[in-house]
C-alpha cells in the first residue's frame, strides 16, 4: 500500500482551532456530565443499600433501565424524543442554547450515574456491617451513618473502579456526534471532509484521547495511593 | 399524549428488520451482535494467553494492544476501519464488514484482559501438577487451566457481551441498518421520536437485563 502523508494539514487552515474546540467541548461536557454522573451514583448507589424496600426499589429500576439501554438510544431519546413535550418557552430557550450540548450531557450523565451507581454500591457493600450498626448504636441517625461514616470509607475504596469507569464516561462522550454536538471526533471528522486526509485526522484524534485516557489513568493512580485507606487495601507495589 | 399506533404499525420493520435482519437492507442487531461476541472472545483468548506470555515479544505487542483500544473511543475505531480497510483492500467494502471488523477487533481487548484475569485466577499448584504429570505447557493450558479459567470468567464475560450487545447500536453512525437505524429510519418519516426510542430502549432492555439475569442464576448453579 502506497500513502503520501501530509501531516501539515492539522496545523494548516482551521485543523488546528477544531481539534482545540474539538478537546474543549469534549472536555467540558465529560466533566458536566461527570459531576452529575457522580452525584446521580452516589445517590442510588446509597440509596440501594439503604433498609427500606420502597427507595431499594426506585434505586434499582433507575440502576437497571438506565445503565442496560445503549448510550446512543439515550442520546436520541433526550435530543430528540424529550424537547417537543417540554413548555415551548423552556424549548425555545433549549434551542437558542445548544440544546444538542445540553441533551448530550445529560444522556451522558445519567447514563453514566447508572454505571457509577453500581461502583459505589459495591464499594459500600465491601464495608463490613459492623461499622453501620457501630455507627447507629453510637446514636447517628442513618443518614448520618452514611454521610459520616459510610460514604467516606467507600469512596476512598473505590478509587480504582471509579476512575476506570470516568475514562470509560470520557471515551462515551464521542457518541455526542450523534446529535452533532462537535466534540473532538466530530471535529476530527470535519477536517477529513474539509481535506480529505482520513488517516492524518484520524491519527490526531486518536493521539489526543490516548493523551487524555493515559494522563488521567497516570494521575488517578497518585491519588489511589494517597487516599488508600491504610491496612484495609493491599495493593502489590 | 403517547401514540403508539407508531410502534404498532412499525413492528415488522423494527424488529424483523432492525433486530433481527431479515429484511431488504443488509442489517439487523442479532445478526451483527452474535458473530461480533463469538468472533471477539475468540480473538480475546489469543490476546489473554499471549499477555501471559514468557516471551516479550509475545507479550509486548498483546499488552499494547489492549492498552491502545482501551484508550480510545469505538466510534474512533469504526472510522479508522471505515477508512483503513478499503484503503488496503483497494476496493469498498460493505457496512457490515466494517462494523463487524470494528467489533471484534475492539472488544477482543476487553475479552483479552478477562480472560487474562480468569487465567492468573486458577491457582499455580494447578499448573504445576500438570507440568508433574508429564502435560505440556500447551496441553496444560487447553486441559487444565483454560477449563478453570473459563468458569471463573463466566460473570465477566457476560458483562462484556451485554456491553457489546449494546455498543451494536454504534454501527447505525455509518449507516447499517440495526434496530437503532430502523428507529432512526421510521423517525424521519413519521416524526415520533419519544415514542420510538423509548420503545427501542425497552426492547436493548429486555436483551440486556434478561442476560443478566440468566447470568445471574448460571453464577449461582456454579457456586
Amino acid at each position: 500500500m502506497h500513502y503520501d502523508f501530509h501531516w501539515q494539514v492539522l496545523w494548516s487552515g482551521q485543523s488546528g482551532r477544531w481539534l482545540l474546540q474539538g478537546l474543549g467541548t469534549t472536555l467540558a461536557i465529560s466533566s458536566l456530565a461527570w459531576l452529575l454522573a457522580v452525584g446521580l451514583g452516589i445517590l442510588s448507589g446509597a440509596l440501594r443499600t439503604v433498609p427500606w424496600k420502597a427507595l431499594r426499589a426506585v434505586a434499582a429500576f433507575y440502576v437497571e433501565f438506565f445503565r442496560n439501554v445503549p448510550l446512543l438510544v439515550w442520546m436520541f431519546f433526550w435530543y430528540f424524543g424529550v424537547p417537543p413535550l417540554l413548555p415551548e418557552a423552556a424549548r425555545e430557550w433549549l434551542f437558542d442554547h445548544g440544546a444538542e450540548f445540553w441533551a448530550g450531557m445529560f444522556a451522558l450523565g445519567v447514563y453514566h450515574g447508572a454505571r457509577m451507581s453500581e461502583v459505589i454500591r459495591s464499594g459500600i457493600q465491601s464495608i463490613p456491617k459492623t461499622q453501620f450498626e457501630a455507627a447507629v448504636a453510637m446514636g447517628l441517625t442513618t443518614f448520618q451513618a452514611y454521610r459520616l461514616v459510610i460514604l467516606p470509607i467507600a469512596l476512598r475504596l473505590i478509587v480504582p473502579p471509579a476512575t476506570s469507569e470516568s475514562l470509560n464516561l470520557l471515551k462515551n462522550s464521542s457518541v455526542a456526534l450523534t446529535i452533532s454536538v462537535a466534540e473532538l471526533t466530530f471535529q476530527t471528522r470535519q477536517i477529513e471532509t474539509y481535506t480529505a486526509r482520513a488517516i492524518e485526522a484520524l491519527t490526531a484524534g486518536t493521539v489526543i484521547y490516548l493523551v487524555l485516557c493515559v494522563g488521567i489513568a497516570t494521575i488517578m493512580a497518585r491519588v489511589e495511593r494517597r487516599f488508600a485507606i491504610p491496612g484495609l487495601i493491599a495493593r502489590g507495589g | 399524549m403517547l401514540d403508539l399506533s407508531v410502534i404498532v404499525n412499525n413492528f415488522a420493520f423494527l424488529v424483523v428488520q432492525g433486530l433481527l435482519g431479515l429484511g431488504g437492507f443488509t442489517g439487523g442487531t442479532l445478526r451483527l451482535a452474535i458473530p461480533a461476541i463469538v468472533l471477539g472472545f475468540v480473538l480475546g483468548i489469543f490476546i489473554g494467553i499471549a499477555r501471559l506470555a514468557r516471551a516479550w515479544w509475545i507479550s509486548l505487542p498483546a499488552t499494547l494492544y489492549v492498552e491502545f483500544f482501551r484508550g480510545v473511543p469505538l466510534v474512533m475505531v469504526i472510522f479508522w476501519i471505515w477508512f483503513i480497510i478499503p484503503q488496503l483492500l483497494r476496493r469498498p467494502i460493505p457496512e457490515y464488514g466494517v462494523a463487524l471488523t470494528a467489533f471484534v477487533v475492539f472488544e477482543a481487548a476487553y475479552f483479552g484482559e478477562i480472560v487474562r484475569a480468569g487465567i492468573q485466577s486458577v491457582p499455580r499448584g494447578q499448573v504445576e501438577a500438570a507440568t508433574a504429570l508429564g502435560l505440556t505447557r500447551a496441553q496444560s493450558m487447553r486441559f487444565v487451566v483454560l477449563p478453570q479459567a473459563i468458569r471463573n470468567m463466566v460473570p465477566s464475560l457476560v458483562t462484556q457481551m451485554i456491553v457489546l450487545f449494546k455498543d451494536t447500536s454504534l454501527a447505525s453512525i455509518i449507516g447499517y441498518v440495526d434496530l437503532t437505524k430502523a428507529a432512526q429510519i421510521v423517525n424521519n418519516r413519521e416524526i415520533r421520536p419519544f415514542e420510538l426510542y423509548l420503545f427501542i430502549a425497552v426492547v436493548y432492555f429486555v436483551f440486556t437485563y434478561s442476560m443478566s439475569r440468566i447470568a445471574a442464576r448460571f453464577e449461582r448453579r456454579l457456586a
